[in-house]
């Protein structure tokens, strides 16, 4: 057997090893939940949406990323139907905070509806390719982006 | 110039957010950082952008991916109640104190995140295969 095939070999059984192993973690966390128990999560799950909720509302965003782990762990969706409901659950949220906002004065023209042609076509863009490139590597690297960005926004504010 | 990169925060808030990833999250600093866009403004925009991208992606999803309409209720429907109050309250609480709150959500809402990713990660490092392991799933 060459080097190389020995290599491919042995990245396949890690990659199989993985996904064993985070089944196996998701199994125990899912030990966890049942002992809650159906109305547990239910509960859970309500008390968790409000701060979605809050999120939306308060902060314009950020409510999606909470919703993604209400549903994968404490209502046990897998990950893709997870992000297709979520992206339609954060939609009603949007629209009617979106109202107040522009009610309030907040949505400037022409600016947002530049920003929201490019969404447009970025969602596109975004749900095609998802298939293909959502790994760990680039969520840890979204997560960082995420990070870098809020101390940057800090910075900002404090005039540092 | 201004309007290019208005349309290119928006790509590539979309294209997050189209992963699932939470485009809104990246959108908004972009807009308060580089183009100057007030805080309460780029939320605004990041909602309202999100709507029709949100119509276009699910209608797309229902086919594909499919969609658990219980979970979704469940989860919308308390969520629209705290989302309209806060939402309402927004009027009261300056775009600075809302730009520090949003900061501070991210950097905790990333911490956390990644901690749970490579998590993952290091118990798949851990286990025999050392070498050349690749962080994917």
């Amino acid at each position: 057997m060459s080097n190389k095939e020995n290599t491919v070999q042995r990245q396949q059984s890690c990659d199989r090893d993985f996904s064993k192993m985070s089944y196996k973690m998701m199994q125990r966390d899912k030990k966890g939940l049942d002992k809650l128990g159906k109305k547990g999560r239910i509960i859970l799950t309500v008390i968790a949406s409000l701060f979605v909720g809050v999120a939306n509302g308060l902060f314009g965003g950020g409510g999606g990323m909470l919703v993604i782990p209400i549903f994968t762990i404490l209502l046990g969706l897998e990950e893709k139907l997870a992000h297709s409901s979520a992206i339609l659950t954060i939609l009603p949220l949007s629209i009617v905070s979106g109202i107040v906002y522009i009610v309030q004065g907040n949505f400037t023209i022409p600016d947002g509806l530049w920003v929201g042609g490019g969404v447009i076509i970025g969602g596109l863009i975004g749900t095609f390719v998802m298939k293909k490139l959502s790994n760990n590597v680039l969520k840890i690297v979204f997560y960082t982006l995420m990070i870098v960005a809020g101390a940057s926004t800090l910075v900002k504010n404090f005039g540092v | 110039m201004q309007i290019f990169l208005l349309i290119l925060a928006g790509i590539v808030g979309g294209i997050i957010g189209g992963m699932g990833m939470g485009g809104g999250t990246l959108l908004i600093p972009i807009l308060t950082i580089f183009l100057d866009v007030e805080q309460k403004n780029a939320q605004a925009i990041n909602l309202v952008a999100f709507i029709p991208m949100a119509i276009i992606v699910t209608v797309i999803n229902i086919k594909r991916k499919g969609i658990d309409y219980k979970s979704v209720v469940l989860v919308a429907a308390p969520a629209l109640v705290t989302s309209v109050i806060s939402a309402l309250l927004v009027k009261k609480i300056s775009s600075k104190a809302l730009s520090i709150g949003f900061a501070i959500f991210l950097i905790i809402l990333g911490v956390t995140m990644m901690i749970d990713t490579m998590r993952k990660c290091i118990y798949a490092y851990v286990r025999k295969c050392k070498e050349n392991y690749i962080c994917n799933d």
